[in-house]
Order: C-alpha cells, then structure tokens, then sequence
C-alpha cells in the first residue's frame, strides 16, 4: 500500500494525460460521469489484505459522554455504596475533570437493570428495544480514551489525536477506500439534539479531512435549510436554467482547455456536473415522505422532525445509496446534573431508533456488510458531581458495535466492582479504529499518510490492536 | 547470520532495470557518483531512522545509521565493500528474523534504492552534513545577470531542458497582480501595460504593485496561516477573543517593508525590546494566537501543556521548518530535534502572563493619544466616585444588615413580589432572586445571591447617599461607554514569576517527575553566545533571525516561491528536515536565502527579485515534451497555473462587480453566511450577525475566522481552519466550489451588480456588451463561440424573464445591494446569468 501524495495526485496525473491530444476525457465524463466523481469509486488502496466485511461504517455518536454506569455496564456493588467515600485506593493522584480535589462519593446506578437476549445480558432497563436485538449487539465494557474534556475527547475519538489538523476517521475511510456513492458524497455528517440538555458545542473539526485533501472531508446534512450548503439554486433561477448555466460554463471551461491543456479543468468539469445531479439526488434522499407508514413507524419519526430516528433513517438510505462512511451525532449525554431525568430523555430518544437501524438493515440484507458503531466520547464517573450527576471520565465506558462480522450477543472486557477502571481486557480507541479498519479489509499499521516527516495513521503509532475475539 | 546468494537471473534482471531507469535521468548508473543527501538520505530515513535514528528510546538493537561514525562503531557496513556490509545483507534476507526493513514495519525497499545503497557504500559511503542546516552558500553570478534566472537555466541546461517563452502582456499583468494584490486588474490597466513600449514597462508595473496598499492584505494572508490567526479560542465554546489590531499589524508591516528580522523579533518578543511601543506590542499577539478553552472541567496543567506545544510548534513551523510536534512525546525519529530541545524551546514562553483556562482578557487598549488622555481622565474620575463611595460604605453596609433584619422581623414580602404588583419583568426577576437569596443563610450565600441582594437594596431598598451612589453608577457608565467600543488586543505581557517548564515522560503532563528545563536553543543548530545568562524570548528571537540560523531565510523564501510559482523549491514547506525533500535546485533556495540576509531582510526586495526574474514571466502552459518531462514543474522550465486563494476568489468577484470596499484593516467582518451554520455552537448559543453595508463587502482577509466553524465558503476553497500553523494550504477541487459559485447569495449578488454594470456602462448592441463583460473579467475579448454561447443563452434567458416577471424580481433581490430602479428586469435578470457565468468560469479563478 503506497498511499498518494494530494499535491501529486496521480488521478490528476491520469486526467492530464487522458486529455492531451484528444480532449476526451470531458466528452467522457458526460457519459460515464462515476469515473470523475468526487470521491473516486476507488481510494487510494488498490488492493485489501482482508476480507471486505463492512463495505460501509454508520458511527452513532452519542456527544457529551453516555454513563455507562446508567446505559450498559450493571453495577450492584455501587448501588451498594451509594453515598459511602470512594475507595481512595481507586482514585488517588488520577485525573479527574471538574470534580478534580473534591471529596469523592459514591453514586447509585438511577435504574434497575434487566435482562436481554439468548445469553441473558443486562442492560439499564431504559432500554428494552436495544434489548430486543442485543443478540445483534457486541457490548465492549472495557473502552477507554485519553482525553477527559469534551472537545479533545472527541478529536481523538474521530481523529485518534488530541491535536487539531487530523483527519477524521471517516475521510481516512473515503481516502482509502473511495465511494460507491455516484451522486453524494463519500463522507456524510447527521446532527440531533434532543431535550433536557445544554446543547454542547461540536466543532466541524470533527469531521474535517485533516491534512488529507478536501475532497474526503464529512459533509454535513442538515435537517432545516440547504440540506447541504449552498445547495439549492438562487431565487429566480429554476432547475432548467440552472442545467442551462452549468453546461455553459463547462462549454466554455473545455473550449479553454483546449487553449491551455490544464489537467484541472477536466476536474472543474466533472465537478460542476456532480454538483449539479447533488442538487437533485440530496434533496431526494432527504425526503422520508417516500418511506411507508410501517418504516416510519418503525424508527418512530416523522419526515423533517430532525429527530435522531430521522437521521437513523437517513442513515440506512444514505448506505443504501453506497455512501462510505455516515456519521450521526446525538447531542447532550452531558449529565452532570440532574442524571435521572436527563438520560431517561435520551433513552426515548436513541433506544427505538437504534433498534429500528439494526432491524431494517437487517431486514434488507444489509447488516452483514454495514458496521454500526456506537459511543460516546468518553465516559462517566461512578462518583456523584453534585448528588444528582457524574462527571468526564476517561478509564472506562462502554461502546457498542453490530453488523459486519462482529459477534452479536458478545459482551467484550468488564470494568472493576464500582465502574471506575477497566480491568479485564481493556481497550483503547485505538483498538477500536484498527477493529473498524480490519472490519473494511485494511491493515491499519500500513494505512498511513505522510505529514510532516511522519507515517500519519488513524490508529497512531503506540501499538494499537485489533479486538479479534468481538469477531467472527 | 550472514549468507551470500548469488544472485538470481530475476534480481540481475531488475538490476538492469534499475540501471536503464536512472541512467533515464542523466548519467548511467554505473558511473554517476551517488550524493548523500540526495540519493541516499531519503531512502535511509524513510525506511530505517524510525528504529535506527535519532530517538535512543526506540532505537533497535542500539544501531543508529543517522550518524556515521556510530553506524561504522556497529559494522553496518563497511566503505567500498557493499558484498560485505550487513545493511545489504539484511535487504534482502529471507530469514524474516534478519530481514530489514522488518515484515511488520510495512516497508519495503525498490530493486532500485537498493542499488543506489550498495553503489554508495561502494564509493564509500560518504555522509554530508543535512542540506538545510548547512551554512547558506550564496552562489556566483555573473555580472549583470538576474541570480534566479541564471541559476534556474544552470539547472535545465543540466537536464536538457529548455525555458519556456515569455507570457503575453496580459497574462503578466494579472499573474503580477493575483500574486502580490489579491485583486484583478482593470481593463484599463491591461490596456495601458499591453501598449507601453518602453523597455522598463514592466519593472515600472512592479514598482507600482509593491507600493499598493493591497501587497499587505495579499502577502498578509500566507503569513495568517502559518501563524494561526483566527477572531475565536478554538476549543470547545469557540468564543471571540480581541485580536484582529494584529492583523492589521501584518498587513501594515508588509505594506511597510518592514525588515523581516524585524517583522520577527516584534511578534515574538515585541513586550521586550528597547523601544517597545503599542506597536511592538501589538506584533507581540503573536504568542497569544494559540487555541485556548473555557470548558469547564478544564485543568490548567492540562492546556498549560497544550500550550506550551502549540507554541513550539509554531515556532517549527513559522520559522524553522522544523516538524517538532513529534517531541512533545519522545526525541525526533528523522531529525536530531530531542524531547529535550523541545521543552527548552517552550521555555522560552513560559514568562507570559495569560490565564491557562478561560476567557481570555481584554487585552492592550489601542487608543490615540487624546483617547487615552479621555480614558485616563474618565478612570480618574471612576476613581474618584469610588473613594467616595467607599467612604460611605460602611453605612451603607449597616443599613443594608438593618433592612435585612426588619424584613425578617416583619416577614416582609417584597413589593414587586405581591399579588397584584405592578413591576417591570426585569424588576420582577431581581425581586425573586433576591428572595430566594434571602431565605439563605447569610453565611451560606454564594457571589451571585450577595450581588442581587445589594443590587436590590440599591436600587429599592434605601435613599441613603443617594448622590455618591449615583455619581458612581454615573462615573462607571461614561468611563464604559468610552472605553468598551476602543479597538483591544490580546498581547505578551511579561510575568517575572515564571512558569517551571519540565520534561513531561510521553507527553503527560500528569508525571511531574520530568527535569525542569531553562529555555535553550535546539541543540544542533548553530548557537549564540549568551554568556551563559538565562535566555529570554528576545533572545530566541533575535537568534532565529540571526545569520548564524540557516534555517529561516530558507523557510521563508520556499514559501515566499510557492506563493510566487505554486510549488516551494522544496516541495514539502513545513519540513525542510529529513522527511522533507531535498531541493532540486539548491542553489537557488540558498542563495535567495542569502540575499535575504544581506538585503537587511527586505522582502521586498526578494519578490522583486523574483518576479523580475524571466522564469517568473515564463507562460504557464507546457509543451508535450516538457510535460512529460517534467510533469509537476519541479525543474521551473514553464510557469504553472493555479487556483485562486479562498478569499480572492471572492475578492476578485467583488472587484469585478465593483461591489469591492477597498478599506484597509479594522475589526473582522461577517459577510453572508447560510442561517444555522453555528447551530452546533453554544456557551453562548449564536446566531451570525450578517453585516450590512460597506462591512459586507471588505476583502477576504478581514472575514471573520471563526475556528471550529470557518465561513463555509472559505473552508469549500481550502481556507484553512488555523487551529494548527498552516504553511501551505491545499489547494482542492471539489463539487463545493461549484455549488458556492453558483449558489453563494455572495457571487448571485455580484453576478447581477456586475449585470447592472454591463447595461449602464455599456450602451451597445449585445454582441458588444458581452465584449464588454469579458473585459471587465476577463480582460480580454470573448472568442467567436464564447459570444455566440453567450448570445443564445441570453435570448434565452430574456424570453424566460419576459414571461415570468416574477422570477425576476426574485433574483434582483438577492444580496443587499439594490438593483438600479432604470433598468428593465427582465433584461437584468438575464444578464445576471450571463455575469454569472462568466464568474463561474475556471479561468476566472484560476492565476495563470
């Protein structure tokens, strides 16, 4: 694998060459535009050393940090010592976020939990429809992150860095392995906010291609205005004349590329087509009013509420449509007070929604090469903050996958009696990129980038490993 | 183990290969002398120095190869003798125990690099000091020859190759323009350059380009980029920070010449020279451009750490063109920059006065000086109410425990608070916490209780000292009125306490058992001699700058030539260490340097220079046989063609459409922005205050940069999000462009200001007015198909409006800027189309 350099695109290379002499490339690219598309079909790996099991990723990203201690790790012994000091030996000289030197106590899980699935797996009673396809489902109880504030938390879930300028996993996805989308892009970006929280902030870094090239950044989707910006024509203008213009301008782009012979003006072309179909082919798929009553009913949304379960809809039609890599963030998991009231909203929110995405796809044969991830970017104290919260915490929470090859039913490492530390086989965010990169048939130590002077990868240089026994 | 094979008849024949493949570029391979740093540097680097380089901690097998004498200590190999030197064996050995680069490094050496190892160590294996921290060797040049030019066709009469002819008038006068204003000509300005006969015609263009005030907004843009200039904080809540005056500062500096050692030791240690002045103090914001955060939760060594590394980094990359990043953690694998180097550099920095966590703090006042005059008479007056006030304050105080008691003693219901009350919200509001403060206990009250307690007691609760309470109340108000709406900047401000600055084991600033650090200059660079005293930022700066450093002429001329001809002389900008790319033509990067140093630093001087230079004027277009060639125009036998900037793409609609404010500096500006773009922003939530007037249509550089969010339009150009230093942008080209081009209320809206120039500037027939249209964009006239396109799209066009008045008028209102009440809408709703097109065109973005 020899991953390109962007200011040596060899693809631009193939266009010049392609051009010269014969001006037929643009000619083309109006009949068999796919091969100009914006993400090629293709990424810069040519050949997998593993079996492809997800051709696609959805990351269900759950900002502001799920308790894991109140979603999917039971934790009766802190029930126990609800209100009792925590263990200094636990806690002693660790880092902590806002309760850093205050006096550490116990707080109780805030619902029971119950038991699901052919091997009996508890999870928080909130939520019974995860429950009902926990045999999809493999918990991994034992993650764990470096970062303990929400921004840099985030950045190095997505990026695998604390360090702003990396690209996100999902453009080292659509870099490596192209799009089979021909009208959309290869990256794309849901956002959701439900109720009950302080709508904390996402920063576009989230999703920026980093110091890959621009073509491979996440774009948004947005439930109210331009679904994509700029997307829609100015006032006045319809989609005729819109058609009209853009081949005008292309008419003209290649009269003058015969003049010049610039390899880019081939790219600008097709570039202006593909805009043009994206037009028509976004605000499609942004309509769930072709969905029937059972779908809908299914996911429990309604078209253009902005819900969660409307961006997992969208989620299953983008993957429909071949998009690489869907990334939905579902806001306001940041509880650091009033905990009880703040996830039981979150758990109406996310639970039927999570399981309708796992039945649906299921349901039209595409779980088996669909990867769902779900996670926070951290996760949260067994102590209280407050009497009626957590705080950050970066030693231990629970993410969840399903679909492509992982092993449904699976609950994966355990953290210790209280919830405080990862203790039995305990896995990095590192781990967790690599097991998704193997997931696409990529080795993920070969899969690199230069940048300044060093073999950038996704699942960075201190030794990450993939999480063989979650897999089939 | 080591076994000799003989060699396959496979192996033979990809040597043959490998021969007839070098011999392509010149001499055969074997009898061209291999050069270290050329040939063999890079292979050795990217294939073993990650294990056998310079970092002790995770080298293998205690083998290090960057370093000759330690590589001959361990018998890697032995000179002239390639047979019997390990390093070979190890290439090709099929015991996967022994075999190097190892299988799990995903490394792999080409039949050719091989060859280029073994004929090396056959010559001897001879070592040269890395190109880049050499001393700069200023070439000789003939008398009366232009050093570029006579350097460059060195270079191609070396390789057999040819420059290209010199570009048409035209195209000199918009290359001379993009590349040093941001801004296109006027058709009147090609005009007159096209007919100017005189021999100095050209040099008297570049005269009056250097001398624009639009040179410093142009080259202000570069260095904003690699200095991470941006309005907000970066982290989390992104909020505003004051910071655009040192912006303004670049772009005066550029605008005047000012000595890049200069331009240097002002933003670094601008708070520590002689003459400081609020100038010097303003280039100094430099060191406060780094991200910040106000997260709560947020632990001070935590970003104290993140600051120190963000600022060494900027240093590396501004500066040095040294990747330092990688140090934070452990030694550098490919440079000889430690760990140690490192923490030392950010040593320097450790004297700044700035809160680790939060808002960020007002800043230095920019004030004339009649404005501090008022602001210093207003302070005193503020004073003055205060020490009244304090003198009554005491009774105040009494009285205020009084009215507490009585209001427990009668179970008093405050006013606005009774059914039936008549109170203003706000009144309301103040009554209710005050209330529940109240109900507290005393001692049990935190900040925000006291404070609505005695605002309520102020305002409601007495008449006592009602004079003093109000000339304070008074006093405050005009000394805020004054001062809050004066230009502010976050600057470098001294702290004598410094910061203790240690190595932190891996990074982690939660091991404090690391060696504290003085600030010290990276060891393997040439160093100064202090006298052994402790070192200051002033010295770092005065040192970077110094010609001792060999480092930051060659950083800031490979840019200054990037931006001048699309690629560095090195490609890789931020990197001129071993993972970088040695130039092809070194001798010009060195000399450019040197005459950087000995112009006094004179950047004007050196872009001079160079657009004067006759490869500068070369067109851009290539012939089939220099393309194959030299497909990248590495070897700068042609000119190249490239995108516009993110802001001069707009810039240069705005100019042509003459919707263009040509104002200089001032604060950042918020030109439209699609609604909900900050939906994801919070603490504060924000909606974007749209500007209106002249403040829409300011160029570019002065848009708001709003990190985690940067204006959409920008970031679909590839304007960087500066949260990290950015030496080079990249340059894209996706369907984004298409879709803002086309769509952006920005460009529909100069698209039909530039309509309603083409029907009241123009009183001709069509065919004409699209002339006229291509001129104003283009500067040039529109070819035979170009018109006749144009034509029947109008026509078109017009038959459309003329059915559909509607449609019209929803167009003509797009932007702010009204369309002219003379003009037929139908008629200018079709000529938008046409402006529009012309606007989209690649030729119209792109600097050729």
């Amino acid at each position: 694998m020899f991953p390109i350099n962007p200011t040596s695109l060899n693809r631009r290379a193939f266009l010049g060459k392609a051009t010269r002499g014969l001006g037929s490339v643009a000619l083309a690219s109006l009949l068999r535009p796919s091969i100009l598309q914006a993400a090629p079909a293709h990424g810069v790996l040519q050949t997998l050393p593993y079996p492809q099991k997800a051709k696609r990723v959805i990351w269900l990203a759950m900002a502001g940090g799920p308790s894991h201690l109140e979603t999917f790790d039971p934790k009766p012994k802190l029930a126990e010592m609800d209100g009792q000091p925590m263990p200094e030996s636990l806690t002693k000289g660790q880092q902590l976020a806002q309760l850093q030197g205050q006096a550490l106590k116990c707080f109780a899980p805030q619902y029971p939990f119950a038991k699901y699935g052919k091997n009996q797996t508890e999870i928080c009673s909130l939520f019974p429809q995860i429950g009902s396809v926990l045999d999809e489902i493999c918990l991994v109880r034992s993650m764990t992150t470096d970062a303990i504030n929400h921004d840099p938390a985030h950045m190095f879930m997505n990026t695998g860095s604390q360090i702003a300028g990396r690209p996100s996993m999902g453009s080292w996805v659509t870099y490596g392995l192209g799009s089979d989308a021909e009208e959309l892009p290869g990256f794309v970006v849901l956002t959701s906010l439900g109720k009950g929280g302080q709508n904390q902030p996402i920063a576009a870094r989230q999703w920026s291609s980093g110091f890959l090239p621009s073509k491979y950044q996440g774009v948004q989707l947005r439930a109210k205005g331009d679904p994509v910006l700029y997307l829609t024509n100015p006032p006045g203008i319809d989609r005729d004349q819109q058609g009209g213009d853009v081949e005008a301008i292309n008419k003209l782009n290649r009269a003058h590329d015969a003049l010049v012979n610039d390899s880019e003006i081939a790219t600008r072309i097709a570039q202006y087509e593909m805009a043009f179909k994206m037009q028509a082919s976004v605000p499609d798929l942004m309509d769930l009013r072709s969905e029937g009553a059972k779908t809908l009913e299914l996911y429990g949304c309604q078209p253009g509420d902005g819900s969660f379960a409307s961006n997992c809809l969208l989620a299953r039609r983008l993957a429909e449509r071949g998009v690489r890599f869907i990334q939905l963030y579902h806001k306001d998991w940041d509880h650091h007070t009033n905990l009880k009231e703040g996830i039981a909203y979150k758990a109406q929110e996310i639970d039927r929604a999570c399981m309708a995405l796992i039945t649906d796809l299921k349901q039209r044969g595409m779980l088996d090469d669909t990867l769902i991830v779900w996670a926070g970017e951290f996760g949260r104290t067994p102590m209280s903050q407050g009497g009626s919260g957590r705080d950050h915490h970066n030693k231990a929470m629970t993410v969840w996958l399903a679909g492509a090859g992982v092993r449904g039913g699976l609950v994966y490492g355990s953290t210790d009696d209280l919830g405080y530390a990862a203790v039995e086989n305990v896995t990095t965010v590192h781990d967790l990129h690599a097991t998704m990169l193997r997931q696409l048939g990529i080795e993920h130590e070969a899969f690199r980038f230069k940048f300044q002077g060093l073999d950038a990868r996704l699942s960075g240089v201190e030794g990450a490993k993939v999480i063989k026994d979650i897999l089939v | 183990m080591k076994v000799a094979l003989p060699l396959s008849p496979v192996a033979i024949l990809s040597l043959i290969c490998a021969s007839a493949a070098l011999g392509a570029e010149g001499a055969s391979l074997s009898d061209s002398k291999i050069e270290f740093n050329r040939d063999v540097r890079p292979i050795l680097s990217e294939n073993c120095f990650y294990c056998h380089g310079n970092d002790p901690n995770h080298r293998k097998g205690k083998m290090r190869l960057d370093i000759r004498e330690e590589a001959l200590k361990k018998e890697a190999f032995v000179p002239g003798k390639p047979g019997e030197s390990e390093l070979i064996d190890r290439l090709d050995s099929t015991d996967p125990d022994d075999l190097m680069p190892p299988a799990d490094s995903h490394k792999k050496l080409t039949p050719q690099q091989k060859e280029v190892l073994k004929r090396w160590i056959k010559q001897g294996a001879v070592y040269q000091e890395h190109w880049s921290y050499g001393k700069l060797v200023k070439a000789a040049i003939p008398a009366g020859l232009n050093g570029v030019d006579f350097l460059v066709q060195k270079r191609l009469s070396e390789i057999g190759l040819k420059p290209s002819p010199e570009a048409d008038r035209r195209t000199l006068i918009r290359r001379l323009y993009e590349d040093l204003l941001g801004l296109p000509p006027t058709p009147e300005e090609v005009v007159a350059f096209e007919k100017d006969a005189s021999p100095d015609a050209y040099a008297r263009l570049v005269d009056k380009v250097l001398k624009s005030p639009h040179y410093g907004e142009r080259m202000a843009i570069g260095w904003l980029d690699v200095v991470r200039f941006a309005d907000t904080i970066g982290y989390h809540s992104d909020n505003p920070r004051n910071i655009w005056p040192y912006r303004d500062w670049v772009i005066k500096s550029f605008n005047d010449n000012k000595p890049f050692d200069r331009f240097t030791i002002e933003q670094i240690a601008g708070d520590l020279v002689k003459d400081a002045s609020p100038e010097t103090r303003i280039g100094s914001a430099f060191n406060r451009l780094l991200l910040s955060t106000e997260e709560g939760g947020a632990q001070a060594k935590d970003y104290e750490q993140r600051m120190l590394t963000d600022r060494v980094r900027a240093i590396g990359a501004a500066w040095l063109g040294q990747t330092t990043g990688c140090a934070q953690c452990h030694d550098h694998k490919f440079d000889p920059f430690t760990q140690r180097d490192f923490y030392s550099l950010g040593a320097f920095f450790a004297d700044i006065t700035e809160p680790i966590i939060g808002r960020r703090e007002d800043g230095m006042v920019i004030a004339t000086p009649a404005e501090e005059k008022q602001l210093a008479k207003l302070d005193a007056a503020l004073d003055q109410a205060k020490k009244k006030f304090e003198a009554i304050r005491p009774q105040l105080e009494a009285a205020l425990k009084q009215w507490e008691a009585d209001l427990k003693i009668y179970s008093v219901t405050l006013p606005e608070l009774r059914d039936g009350a008549k109170a203003a919200s706000a009144d309301v509001q103040l009554a209710k916490k005050t209330a529940a403060a109240l109900a507290k206990e005393p001692g049990k009250r935190n900040r925000k209780e006291l404070d609505a307690i005695r605002d309520y007691f102020s305002a409601h609760g007495t008449d006592l000292f009602q004079p003093e309470r109000e000339a304070l109340a008074k006093a405050q108000k005009a000394r805020d009125d004054f001062y809050n709406p004066l230009p502010k900047c976050i600057v470098s401000v001294s702290n004598s306490q410094k910061r203790i600055v240690r190595i932190l084991p891996r990074g982690n600033w939660m091991n404090e058992t690391g060696e504290i650090v003085k600030p010290a200059l990276p060891h393997y660079l040439p160093q100064a001699d202090f006298g052994g005293r402790e070192l200051t930022r002033l010295d770092l700066a005065q040192w970077l700058v110094s010609r001792d450093n060999p480092l930051t002429a060659r950083t800031v001329m490979n840019r200054l030539w990037k931006q001048l001809f699309g690629t560095g002389l090195s490609k890789v900008l931020d990197d001129l260490g071993a993972q970088g790319e040695l130039p092809p033509n070194q001798a010009l990067l060195d000399r450019l340097a040197r005459e950087f140093m000995d112009s006094g630093w004179d950047m004007k001087h050196m872009v001079r220079t160079i657009v004067t230079s006759a490869a500068y004027q070369q067109v851009s277009t290539a012939t089939p046989q220099l393309l194959a060639a030299d497909p990248y125009n590495r070897e700068i036998a042609r000119q190249s063609p490239f995108r516009l900037d993110a802001e001069l793409v707009r810039d240069n609609a705005l100019a042509v459409s003459r919707l263009l404010v040509e104002k200089i500096g001032g604060p950042s500006v918020k030109p439209y922005q699609p609604d909900g773009y900050w939906e994801n922003l919070n603490f504060p939530a924000r909606t974007y205050p749209t500007d209106t007037g002249e403040a829409q249509y300011r160029r570019g550089v002065y848009t708001w940069w709003q990190r985690s969010y940067v204006h959409p339009s920008l970031l679909a150009f590839d304007a960087p999000t500066r949260e990290e230093c950015c030496a080079e942008r990249t340059r894209s080209n996706i369907p984004q462009q298409a879709l803002v081009l086309l769509n952006d209320p920005t460009y529909v809206e100069a698209a039909r200001v530039l309509a309603a120039r083409i029907l009241s500037e123009c009183h001709a027939d069509d065919d004409q007015r699209i002339a006229w249209a291509w001129q104003q964009v283009l500067q040039r006239d529109p070819s035979d198909e170009e018109r006749k396109t144009m034509a029947d799209l109008l026509e078109k066009r017009l038959a459309a409006y003329r059915n559909d008045a509607k449609a019209a008028e929803e167009l003509l209102e797009v932007g702010q800027a009204p369309a002219p009440a003379d003009l037929d809408k139908a008629e200018l709703a079709a000529w938008t189309h046409i402006a529009r097109i012309l606007l989209n065109l690649h030729e119209t973005i792109t600097r050729s």
